[in-house]
This record gives structure tokens, sequence and C-alpha cells, in this order.
């Protein structure tokens, strides 16, 4: 026989077996199914933790074995055990298969869940707007210290970052732009381009994009933390609401400071635009002025006039998620997420609406 | 027979100019229940921190079981200490079950139905009942957290359990039931026990000697009858206050 293995192999004798060495929980895989039926001797063991002793005990039961040779401790410990040990054995639990029945199931609920959710975050707008009614009735009810902090934070400190972008996306235009024009020697059409693309969409759209990423992200992360750790409930306690002290003070500062935003974003943009038409098709800053001027100032007001749609849809989306999240950290980070996702991709739905309503509208 | 399982010597911590720690010398012997008390801010939650190498101390030397905390490598005595924070600190993403085969996860290769077993008897030994496995941290009550948490804390069968006030914001009831498991565990499992409270019926029910820290120091050590003659004015009162009458029942 190989010495090796019978250091703890539960020897046999004619009563039962007797086991040595240790009945740990670091060589309990080894262990598993070692034990045979019969009463079972432990006066060779030298450790004894839980872990063994569920082996031992689990095994006995089975067989209807008794135990034999514990130490006082190891009663003791046998005892602590064996009340703990579940009333039936438990049941194997096989891997779940799923059916297409299932999977049907499943989308029927997906669905039903995300009609529920919209009818959620229907309702949850309509609630913002009945505040924001009182507020305009009752303007001392208004938050005013935080309606100017989250038009700091949502607007003043998004401003680099927007003219960047926008100034960034004018030079794209404008070089891609020119390289076309020319092929048909229609460069200075250049500026048109650049003033319809850039003041109609991409400016108010991308700056919308960009704050739905900044802004929804820190309404539902800080909404939702003040969710977790109860202060919204407090706050309800004391009476006050916390769609009028929390949710409409950072709508109302996206409101106010996205068409501010989407401004800037157009005027970087077409400077971006005007310095890469001058440098490379040479088209001068007074023509390019000129030629501006030409273009419809409708496409200025058509794009401006979506920003606080936009920024609706972003603090309202961005609050909801932040008042959904559960007491478990993991919550936290989905819903920011989702509020993430949710905002640029209703943000972009609103947009491709008004590009039909604009079109039905011949503006 | 009177092996030190837990040796601090010279503890010195400091946060900025405030020193919590200076140079303080406590011991935990095998098989016994040590309680620390001290006023709020006296720094027994650092001192159970800087045990487990949470807290890097600025000066002094912690051993637990021989192995020196501050710069050997921790995979082994991990394995052989179980620390309950409080409010349990439970994964709030994985459910109670999952919490309590984490360690064992971590420091043991085992077939997933064997950990379940295992963490199901766990939870059972700190009397949760069996559909609790399957909920989240956040599905329980305080007291259940607490037990999850111990749960968890004795998933690898340790020799030193480190409790950071478990019967805190518990009701009675559950406070003086979690003494009694306390009590029966370390009998059963032969655990030695760090146990951080403020509790003075969790000192009377559970421990064998008690340690009160103040001024960053161990003021004084011994049991609870040596604790009522300490004439320090703090210690005084804190075992002679009427809470400590109604609690020692005299």
């Amino acid at each position: 026989m190989p010495p090796a293995s019978s250091q703890t192999d539960p020897a046999q004798t004619p009563e039962g077996q007797k086991l040595s060495g240790d009945f740990v929980l670091a060589r309990l895989t080894a262990l598993q199914g070692t034990l045979t039926e019969g009463d079972t001797d432990l006066t060779g063991l030298t450790k004894l933790d839980t872990a063994g002793a569920w082996l031992i005990l689990t095994e006995a039961r089975r067989s209807g074995a008794l135990v034999n040779g514990a130490t006082p401790a190891q009663t003791l410990l046998l005892k602590a055990v064996k009340d703990a040990l579940p009333a039936e054995a438990k049941s194997v639990r096989k891997p779940r298969h799923v059916h297409l029945l299932e999977r049907i199931d499943q989308i029927g609920h997906g669905t039903a869940d995300a009609a529920a959710g919209l009818a959620r975050i229907t309702g949850f707008f309509g609630q913002v707007v009945a505040r924001f009614a009182g507020s305009l009735l009752h303007p001392a009810r208004l938050r005013v210290t935080s309606l100017v902090f989250h038009m700091q934070e949502t607007g003043l400190n998004a401003v680099p970052i927007v003219a960047l972008m926008a100034f960034l996306i004018g030079i794209v235009i404008a070089y891609q732009g020119a390289d076309q024009l020319r092929q048909f020697g229609a460069e200075v059409f250049v500026v048109d381009l650049i003033a319809i693309s850039v003041l109609r969409e991409l400016g108010i759209l991308l700056t919308a994009i960009i704050v739905a990423g900044r802004s929804a992200s820190a309404f539902t992360a800080a909404i939702g933390s003040m969710k977790m750790r109860e202060e919204v409930d407090a706050l309800r306690t004391l009476g006050l609401d916390p769609v009028e002290v929390l949710v409409l003070p950072r709508v109302m500062a996206l409101f106010l400071m996205l068409p501010v935003l989407g401004l800037i974003a157009d005027l970087a943009g077409l400077l971006g635009g005007g310095l890469m038409s001058w440098y490379e098709l040479g088209i001068s800053p007074g023509m390019f002025r000129t030629r501006l001027l030409d273009t419809d100032v409708t496409h200025f007001l058509v794009g401006i006039a979506k920003a606080p749609f936009f920024a609706v849809i972003i603090g309202v989306i961005g609050c909801f998620q932040g008042l959904q999240v559960e007491g478990n950290a993991e919550s936290l980070g989905r819903l920011t997420s989702r509020a993430v996702v949710q905002a640029i991709f209703m943000v972009i739905l609103a947009d491709a609406t008004f590009s039909i309503f604009f079109a039905a509208a011949g503006v | 027979m009177m092996e030190n399982v837990v040796e601090v010597r010279g503890l010195v911590n400091k946060f900025g100019t405030a020193v919590v720690q200076n140079g303080l010398d406590i011991d935990l012997m095998r098989g016994e229940v040590l309680g620390v008390v001290g006023a709020s801010g006296t720094g027994k939650s650092v001192l159970l921190r800087s045990i487990v190498g949470l807290q890097k101390p600025d000066a002094g030397s912690v051993k637990v079981l021989g192995v020196d905390v501050l710069t050997a490598d921790l995979k082994a005595t991990r394995a052989r200490w179980g620390v309950m924070f409080q409010d349990g600190a439970l994964f709030s993403a994985l459910t109670v079950r999952e919490n309590v085969e984490a360690p064992m996860r971590v420091q043991f290769k085992l077939a997933p139905d064997l950990r379940a077993s295992l963490a199901d008897l766990k939870l059972a030994m700190v009397g949760l009942p069996p559909k609790a496995g399957a909920l989240y941290p956040s599905d329980l009550s305080g007291g259940m957290r607490k037990r999850a948490g111990l749960a968890r804390a004795l998933a690898l069968d340790p020799e030193i359990l480190l409790l950071d006030e478990p019967t805190a914001g518990l009701d009675p009831i559950a406070a003086s039931e979690f003494d009694t498991l306390i009590a029966a565990l370390r009998q059963a499992l032969n655990l030695s026990v760090f146990l951080v409270t403020h509790d003075i019926d969790t000192l009377h029910a559970t421990c064998d000697r008690i340690a009160v820290l103040a001024g960053g120091k161990v003021l004084v050590t011994g049991t609870l009858a040596e604790m009522l003659k300490v004439a320090d004015p703090w210690v005084h009162s804190y075992f002679h206050g009427p809470r400590a009458h109604a609690a020692l029942g005299d």
C-alpha cells in the first residue's frame, strides 16, 4: 500500500472506520468520498474543524452510524455542527435549462417592465412640471442657492470641454467639406456647410451628448447615494419634497444653461470652421462673415430652440434614475450607466423627431 | 498555556497632529475573550484595523500567531483570523450565502455545491434561517446582517475572531442573543476573541478580560470584578454608571 495517502485515509476496522490526521477545510476536497458506512472512531484525529465535522456528521447521518472517541472539545464542536445541519438532505441544484417558452416569457416580462418604466418616468416628469409650476406661483419656494450651484456645476464648468469639442468639430467639417467641394470648384460653399451643420444640428446635439455624459451621471450618482444613505427619506420626514429640493434645481439649471452652452458651441464651431477655411481654402475672415450673414438665421434658431427640450430630457432621466437606486452599491453603478445611455439615446431620438417636425413644418 | 495569539507592542498611530495610539501594548491570549472599551475617539477601531494590517502604524510592532503583520505576507494568516466590521460590511452585490463563500473562494479550491453546503452550515450556526442565504444584505434586518457578518468571519474556522462593536445598534434581545451566540461559538470552535464594544452587557456576558483604552495606551486590564475597583474617574463612571448598575445587577 502506498504510505503517502494512508496518513489521513480512514482505516477500516471490523466495527467501522478509524479516522486519523487532519479533518479540516483545506483538505476537504481530498477527504470527500473517503468515508464509508459504519461507526466512526475519532481517537486518531489530530485536527478537526467545522468543515471536517460537517463531512463526518453528514456521512454518519446518511448511514445512521455512530461517531465515537471525540475529545471534549471535539464533542462541543460536533454538537454545534449537528444542531446547525439542515433538516433534510440538501437538494441538488440542477443547471437551469431555458426553454423557448421561457424566453418568450422573458421577452414579455421585459416589454411589460419597459412599459411600466416609461409610465413611471412620465409620471415623474409630470411631478417635476407640477413642482415647477408651483415654484412659479410661489417663487419663494425656489431654491436659488442650489439652482446657482448647479448652474455653475453643469453649465459654467462644462464650457471648456464643450467649446473645445465644437471647435474641433468645426475644423473637421471645414476640412472634409473643403475636400469634397473643391472637386466642384465650389469651395466657398463650405461656409454654408459649416454654418448649417453646426448651427442647426451638431453644435447643440453634441453639446447635449457631452452634458448627458457629464451631468446625467452626476445627478444619478449624487441623488442615488443620498437615497442609499436614507437622506431622501430624511427629507420626506422633514416635510420637504425631494423633487422640489433635489430634482427641480438640477433640471432648471440644465434648462437655463444648455442653451447657453449650445450658443458657445455654435460660436466655437464657427470659429474652428472659419480658421480652417482660411488656412485650407484661403477664405478670408471677411468673406466668411459675408457668406455667413447670407445664411438663413432660422438654422441658428432651430438649433438653439431644441436645447431646452434636451435639457429637460437629460435632467429628468438623470434625477429619475438616481431616485431608483436601492440599498446596494451595485444598483448605483448600474443606474448611473443606464442614466447616461438613456439620456443620450433619448436626446438623439428627440433630435430625429425635431428633424421630421421641422421638415414637415417647412422650417 | 498562556500563549499570546495577538501581541501588540509600542503601537503609535497618528492622524495629522492627532495622536490616537502612543506606545500601546496589548495581548490577546489563546482561548480568551478580550473586551476592549474606551471613550469614543480613543482608537478602538484603529487598534483593530492595525492588528489585521489595514492601518499601517507609525511605530510599533503587531504580531498575530507569531507572524509580523507589518512585514510578512499575510495570505496564510488571513485564513486564521476572521474580522467582523461594524454593521457586517457585507458585500452588497452578493447574496448572504455568496458572502460567506467569499473567503473560501479566496483561500481554497472547493466544488461549488460543497462550498454552498458549508456556507449554509455557517449561516445555521450563527442562527440565520435557511432562506436567508439567498437574500441580499439590503434585504436583512440589522441583527441579521450582523449574524451574516459573523458567519463570514467564521467561514474559514479562524483561530482568532476580531469583532468591532458586534451588538451596537441591536435591540436588547438581539444583543443578548448575540452575546450568547459568541460565547457558545467560542466554546465550540475554540476561538480567541478580540471584542471592541461599548456594551456593558456584552462585557459582562462574554468577556474573560477587559482592556480600557485611554490617552493612547491601555489604561488598565483585568476581569470585570477588578474593573469595578479601579479608581480612574472614566473607568469608575463607566463601570459604576446607572447603565452599568442595571447591567451588572447591583
